[in-house]
């Protein structure tokens, strides 16, 4: 599948930012971070900024933004239609938490579970976003029981390492914030791998005879394709460079969202505050970049059934 | 509402293409007729960008494979058409944010909405068979209607109105009809011939039924001529002539 920058861009930054605000929400909501109002400030916006941010990309590979708002419509059968209704849904829980903690000062009673609210709205969020994925029976790699959970993994990953960045900034590190990060890498990284071991070894059910109903007559192999030049659905779903290179870039995302951060994370975590918070932004960084790379083999990994139509042996 | 249309009852109607791969001869005539039609038709107009430069690009509904099936001299080229298949669990309708993509609860036909398509291009990725081309210029999103300004418009002799593709085919290779109606004449020819579905596999059941190539001869025929032609080496040559057969001794040697 070809890998549009809009959409890696928006599926990476608003997973770091439902990612960081259900972080906050939870910690703020449990007491596990102090309600100062420049952490819950700081470290609200910067969820907010990353998810509008992510949200106002998708529209960019669209042929027509200014219909976006009829994307709301469809909620009943489209994982689309849900995920943009529940992105911005959230919004209301996000804005009455950040007022509790900003403005009122507290997250106890009503805010405390307008914060559990917002929370699980930025689970759902995410959630929806990889269904749009999972669902989709003519893309095998996609098509994973795998697909959601990485989600969910890579967005409270890269929510986390931002998170431990701003409680470190704050003076707010705690060991529970510390763990929270090392849970999140483990998962991530048992998570990836097994979806990767797992679209390795699985083709999908469609062959090339099923494709053209001429099982009866044996082996089956494109001659000519329709035209000389590619078409549309070539381009969109034909896409091949990364699948050479699969290795190497596996290789860059093991050592960017799993093994430097742990490094840093685990020599860095308990020195002095220039150091710590020097270590926890470094891995924050590895980390944005490794699930760049990572959402970007998503996609370019990805096989199409109908390349089957246009000489792919397998999907 | 890209909610499917209910199920649709036996005897309902489900319009369709049935395409014989047995006489398909591959001449693209079906193909070109589709893009002239559509290019002025409900979809229009069909980008078609660089016609007569090195690299012609644009949307087509309709587009012929090639494809080589089985080994050694059982092998045989057939020529496959594909085109949208009118699924009857359409997976392109379901994805569709917008609505703009539905399926006509009235004879079944898949169609787009262009008003209403915001060019988000899932309907794409969702359709196993390919059949959905951006048109860039416009933004939105096009597939074949099944003509569906042809089957119905009264303007037409009734003999025209039939898809585009299915009156032009030289073969007679492409049928149209009401694939939910057992008694009719492409539900017959499917029966007769074993028509089968694409990716029967993904569960998405298209209405559209291809028959495959009927067995090779193997047999010499009523004709008189041979199945399959002797090795033009093993033959002697210029048969009885015994003159060229002596010239020909003597120079083999």
């Amino acid at each position: 599948m070809h890998p549009a920058y809009s959409v890696i861009f928006f599926t990476t930054a608003s997973g770091a930012g439902y990612g960081l605000i259900f972080l906050m929400a939870l910690f703020g909501a449990m007491n596990g971070v102090p309600t100062d109002p420049w952490f819950g400030a700081i470290g609200l916006s910067l969820g907010t900024l990353l998810v509008t941010g992510g949200l106002l990309s998708s529209t960019v590979h669209l042929g027509h933004p200014e219909r976006a708002w009829r994307a709301y419509s469809q909620w009943k059968s489209s994982w689309l239609s849900r995920e943009g209704v529940l992105a911005t849904a959230t919004y209301i829980p996000l804005v009455l938490t950040a007022w509790g903690w900003v403005f009122v000062g507290s997250l106890d009673g009503k805010y405390g579970f307008i914060a559990a609210v917002l929370s699980m709205m930025c689970l759902l969020t995410v959630h929806s976003t990889g269904m749009i994925y999972a669902t989709l029976r003519t893309i095998n790699a996609w098509h994973n029981k795998l697909t959601v959970p990485s989600y969910l993994c890579f967005a409270l990953l890269s929510g986390s390492v931002w998170f431990h960045t701003l409680a470190q900034m704050f003076g707010y590190q705690s060991p529970e914030v510390a763990l929270v990060v090392i849970v999140a890498l483990f998962l991530t990284f048992y998570v990836k791998r097994k979806y990767w071991r797992s679209i390795d070894t699985q083709n999908g059910p469609v062959t090339v005879e099923s494709a053209t109903s001429l099982m009866d007559l044996g082996k089956v192999r494109l001659l000519d394709p329709p035209t000389m030049t590619e078409n549309f659905v070539q381009r969109e779903m034909g896409f091949s460079i990364a699948r050479k290179h699969v290795q190497k870039l596996r290789r860059v995302c093991f050592f960017t969202y799993f093994l430097i951060p742990i490094i840093l994370t685990g020599l860095t975590s308990n020195a002095d505050s220039f150091i710590s918070i020097s270590g926890t932004l470094l891995a924050a960084v590895s980390v944005s970049v490794g699930v760049v790379v990572e959402r970007w083999l998503f996609f370019a990994e990805a096989k199409h059934v109908s390349m089957l139509y246009y000489g792919a042996e397998t999907a | 509402m890209t909610l499917l249309p209910p199920r649709p009852e036996p005897g309902d109607k489900q319009l369709g293409l049935v395409i014989d791969l047995d006489t398909c001869v591959g001449c693209h005539a079906c193909a070109v007729n589709c893009k002239e039609w559509n290019t002025g038709g409900h979809s229009a107009p069909l980008p078609d960008h660089n016609p007569y430069g090195s690299d012609p690009n644009g949307v087509w509904f309709n587009r012929i494979h090639t494809f080589e099936a089985g080994q050694g001299t059982d092998s045989r080229t057939v020529h496959f058409p594909r085109s949208c298949l009118h699924c009857e669990d359409a997976a392109c309708v379901i994805v569709c944010p917008t609505g703009a993509s539905y399926k006509r609860e009235e004879d079944g036909i898949v169609l787009v909405n262009e008003d209403a398509c915001i060019g988000c291009k899932l309907c794409s990725w969702a359709c196993p068979y390919g059949a959905r081309e951006y048109d860039d210029d416009a933004g939105v999103m096009k597939k074949c209607t099944l003509c569906i300004d042809r089957i119905y418009n009264k303007n037409l002799e009734e003999k025209d109105r039939v898809p585009a593709c299915v009156s032009t085919c030289p073969a007679s290779a492409r049928h149209f009809g009401d694939l939910g109606d057992p008694d009719s004449e492409v539900s017959q020819l499917v029966a007769e011939r074993s028509g089968r579905e694409l990716m029967p596999e993904l569960g998405y059941k298209p209405v559209n039924r291809y028959l495959p190539p009927r067995a090779a001869k193997k047999e010499q025929g009523p004709s008189g001529v041979g199945a399959s032609l002797k090795p033009l080496a093993d033959l002697a040559p210029d048969g009885d002539n015994k003159f060229l057969r002596w010239i020909d001794r003597v120079l083999s040697r």
